[in-house]
């Protein structure tokens, strides 16, 4: 389904996940952080930035794999993205939801 | 289903068996619990705490015996080596779908908030002290103590 954000149209699924990263931009990414009442620091444009690029190489994701990303470790994620991190820092990257149990 | 619409606010895990199999669940359950924004704590109680005993976490094994499930007969699953085999190939198959080890496992769940508490009442039957325990653990606690902690709307409690 379609939705505004940030002043543009893109394709979001049920659960507000874009559907095509080439409609994700930065501004839309503040958008979405803003909806879930976080406000991007630097610390997360980096994380956003590791998950895409995760993405991009098709390479699963998991918390194991933050934790080892040298990027960020386990606790600052959790600090940085509150609650369900993996679920809003990919949202926020504008990538699918990662179906991972650990 | 009034409370948060019956939504899980917190998951309160007590592991009182140490097999793998076992360790893993409680384990998954409550980085699961974490990934979803719940809380998380885990009791370990009797067996359980073996897997935070400093000395044997890294040993623990897959059951071989009563475990029906691994399609071992009871009688082979008793002699030497099968159960240390089955272990193997567990733990090879874990690395393989990026499961932790036991340790690592731990440093994952306290990173993500999980808290852990040993049992008193074990700890003295098994003459545990507490440096014998995983360091980052939070506290010795009673029954008493973890009902306390599990106090609030939308808590489940989950025997492992």
């Amino acid at each position: 389904m379609e939705t505004q954000l940030a002043n543009t149209s893109v394709d979001v699924n049920e659960e507000g996940y874009l559907t095509n990263f080439a409609q994700w931009t930065p501004a839309v990414a503040e958008a979405i952080a803003n909806s879930l009442n976080i406000t991007l620091t630097p610390r997360h444009w980096d994380v956003i930035k590791y998950l895409q690029n995760e993405y991009k190489n098709d390479s699963p994701l998991s918390i194991r794999k933050i934790g080892k990303s040298g990027v960020v470790d386990i606790k600052e994620f959790y600090q940085l993205f509150p609650n369900a991190p993996l679920k809003a820092a990919t949202k926020i990257a504008g990538i699918p939801k990662p179906a991972s149990c650990i | 289903m009034n409370e948060f619409n019956g939504e899980v606010r917190k998951m309160m895990i007590i592991l009182s068996k140490a097999s793998l199999e076992n360790v893993y669940a409680a384990f998954v359950l409550a980085n699961g619990a974490r990934m979803e924004g719940i809380e998380a704590e885990i009791f370990f109680t009797f067996f359980g705490l073996e897997a935070v005993h400093k000395g044997k976490l890294e040993h623990l094994h897959t059951a071989t015996v009563g475990n029906p499930a691994l399609n071992i007969p009871t009688l082979l699953g008793g002699l030497p080596g099968v159960e240390a085999l089955a272990t193997s190939m567990m733990k090879k198959e874990m690395e393989r779908i990026d499961m932790p080890d036991v340790l690592e496992f731990l440093d994952i769940l306290k990173a993500s908030g999980v808290k852990l508490w040993a049992c008193k009442l074990a700890m003295d039957m098994f003459h545990y002290k507490k440096e014998d325990i995983y360091d980052d653990l939070d506290g010795i606690i009673t029954v008493g103590d973890f009902y306390k902690q599990g106090s609030g709307l939308g808590t489940h409690m989950l025997f492992v």
